[in-house]
């Protein structure tokens, strides 16, 4: 890399990045439209919830959050995501392992039903389960007859939730485990190894980091969700809101810093998430794989 | 490397030492059918049950074809202002460096991590008359908040991510030597970055708006707070199925969704069609 001979090319090389760069104005305008639009769009939004949520003192914000629809909210929503998450870990690795360790026939095709939820609206995702569980629904009745109750209660509702986070763990690790290959796998198996301790000392250690990145986004959705969530809950107070349908039903009752007071909660998290997130990928870049995204 | 034998008849996999296929495949087909297909393949039936004249009958209806209009109007003005502002933002921040580059770099991610609800309430104290942006617009006469506009500036927000994160890294992977090869043979800064430059992030950038458009089409909780949801005028498809199940209007929601995953799956198949003639074109 190194080369000597290399080095003596670089003034050549110094009067061309001058021609390979947008001249200062540019440059400036460029920077400053970017700088404005990510203010306006992404900063002032965040901003905006913490002013609203503290408008009236830090007292009216501590007895918003006290309120004990608010704690059930709270409540519910980290049962939610404490089912629907591990629920999405276990099919993920499960799925993982099948497609990036194994070659067989439909695998692309198969890869593409678990991306599947990405292109549904939140809405459509809560109303399949309405259509399929609902009073009018394929199961109502059997439901009914039966005395199980999915529909506006908790089962619904994580559901749902597991049906809109169901690819972010699954599609952080395919092409980590795919980038990965078997050589570890097959060494340690060679070696004497059963199947659960090459998983267990070889391949989770691989992917830890990549994993923990999709845990962590499949939670931010989980205890993020509205549409979905809101189509399946039907809003009982105290017992089926979660946190975002709560700030919903406060801010349509002009209540703006209850409503405020329990999105600065989800921002807090939102931001957490993000640290986290780009610690992961500072620290651990290379072994989150390539493929950034959502 | 498993070399398998040449042409040894179909095989549904190749052979291999590690074990545990079955185990894997079988749970996660069972999982995807249970969660996700029979659940999808039930608004499927529900809606070929429903006939062809009385789903025609839904989908003609003045209501919901103006709230189509407005979902895919809105998504695709939004996702086309996020090309050009995406496209800028992603640019400055892989190729200038400049104190916070990190910090601007990890927030173009807030609206994945941003509750869509928590986005939807802080935008619309944003842009009411009486709040920061408001109040700037409103000598101007322009109404942000309960207005179609609103839709739009919700959408910008929820797809901004996914053109930066798409265009971004095709940025990254720019040879410089190539620009350097255009400047040597005499082409202007804007040459290189029209005709070297763009080309080669095309396809990414189409990725990107599709993904934005995408989601900004689906897109319910951001958009209804900040919306005003006036029918015929600022209503949009994911709220009409809504109001259609509170009505317990099934047929009605179901026929709308049907008809909103067919036009996004159309959508996205002509953008695929759009990529490979534009990696053919220019790749």
């Amino acid at each position: 890399m190194a080369d000597p001979e290399i080095k003596s090319y670089e003034p050549l090389h110094e009067s061309l990045s001058a021609a390979v760069t947008e001249s200062r104005p540019v440059r400036w305008v460029a920077m400053g439209t970017a700088f404005v639009f990510l203010a306006v769009f992404l900063l002032l939004p965040l901003i905006v919830v913490f002013h609203e949520a503290l408008a009236k003192g830090v007292g009216s914000y501590a007895e918003a959050l006290a309120s004990p629809d608010t704690r059930s909210a709270i409540r519910l929503t980290l049962l939610v995501a404490a089912i629907s998450v591990p629920l999405n870990v276990i099919f993920g690795i499960s799925a993982a392992w099948a497609i990036a360790k194994f070659e067989f026939k439909g695998k692309a095709f198969l890869t593409t039903l678990i991306d599947l939820p990405f292109s549904v609206s939140p809405v459509i995702s809560g109303l399949v389960y309405v259509l399929l569980f609902g009073a009018q629904g394929l199961l109502g009745e059997w439901l009914k007859a039966h005395g199980i109750v999915i529909l506006f209660a908790v089962p619904g509702i994580v559901l749902a939730t597991v049906f809109v986070t169901f690819p972010f763990v699954a599609r952080e690790l395919i092409p980590l485990m795919q980038e990965q290959g078997n050589g570890d796998e097959e060494a340690a198996l060679s070696l004497g190894a059963n199947g659960w301790q090459t998983f267990r000392y070889v391949t989770l250690p691989n992917v830890k980091w990549g994993l923990l990145y999709g845990v962590l986004l499949c939670n931010a959705r989980a205890m993020g969700e509205f549409g979905a969530v809101s189509v399946v809950s039907g809003h009982i107070r105290g017992l089926t809101n979660t946190m975002p349908l709560h700030v919903e039903i406060l801010y349509n009752e002009y209540n703006a810093v209850g409503a405020f007071a329990v999105a600065s909660l989800l921002a807090g998290l939102a931001l957490v998430t993000l640290v986290l997130k780009t610690l992961l990928e500072m620290r651990y870049g290379a072994e989150i794989a390539a493929t950034r995204g959502h | 490397m498993t070399t398998a034998p040449a042409q040894a008849g179909w095989r549904f996999r190749q052979p291999s030492v590690i074990p545990g296929f079955g185990l894997t495949l079988g749970f996660s087909l069972a999982y995807l059918t249970l969660i996700i297909l029979i659940p999808l393949s039930g608004l499927v039936w529900r809606s070929a049950a429903l006939g062809w004249t009385d789903f025609w009958a839904i989908v003609a209806d003045r209501r919901t074809l103006n709230a189509l209009k407005i979902s895919f109007g809105t998504a695709f003005i939004a996702a086309a202002v996020n090309v050009v502002f995406g496209t800028i933002v992603a640019w400055v921040l892989v190729r200038y460096r400049f104190p916070g580059r990190r910090i601007a770099d990890a927030m173009v991610d807030l609206p994945f991590a941003l509750p869509t609800a928590v986005a939807g309430i802080a935008l619309t104290t944003l842009y009411a008359p009486n709040g920061w942006i408001g109040q700037l617009l409103m000598p101007l006469g322009i109404k942000v908040a309960y207005t179609p506009l609103g839709i739009v500036v919700a959408l910008v927000f929820i797809g901004l991510p996914f053109v930066v994160r798409t265009v971004q890294p095709i940025m990254e992977e720019i040879d410089r030597e190539v620009e350097e090869a255009a400047a040597s043979l005499g082409a202007s800064r804007f040459q290189i970055i029209t005709r070297v430059l763009f080309p080669g992030l095309a396809p990414a950038i189409i990725t990107g708006f599709a993904l934005a458009f995408a989601r900004g089409v689906g897109e319910y909780g951001s958009v209804i707070f900040i919306a005003g949801n006036l029918p015929f005028k600022s209503e949009i498809a994911p709220l009409l199925i809504v109001i259609r199940l509170e009505e317990y209007n099934y047929e009605a929601a179901t026929a709308i969704a049907a008809i909103m995953l067919a036009l996004s799956f159309v959508m996205l198949l002509v953008v695929n069609l759009a990529q490979t003639w534009s990696r053919k074109r220019y790749g």
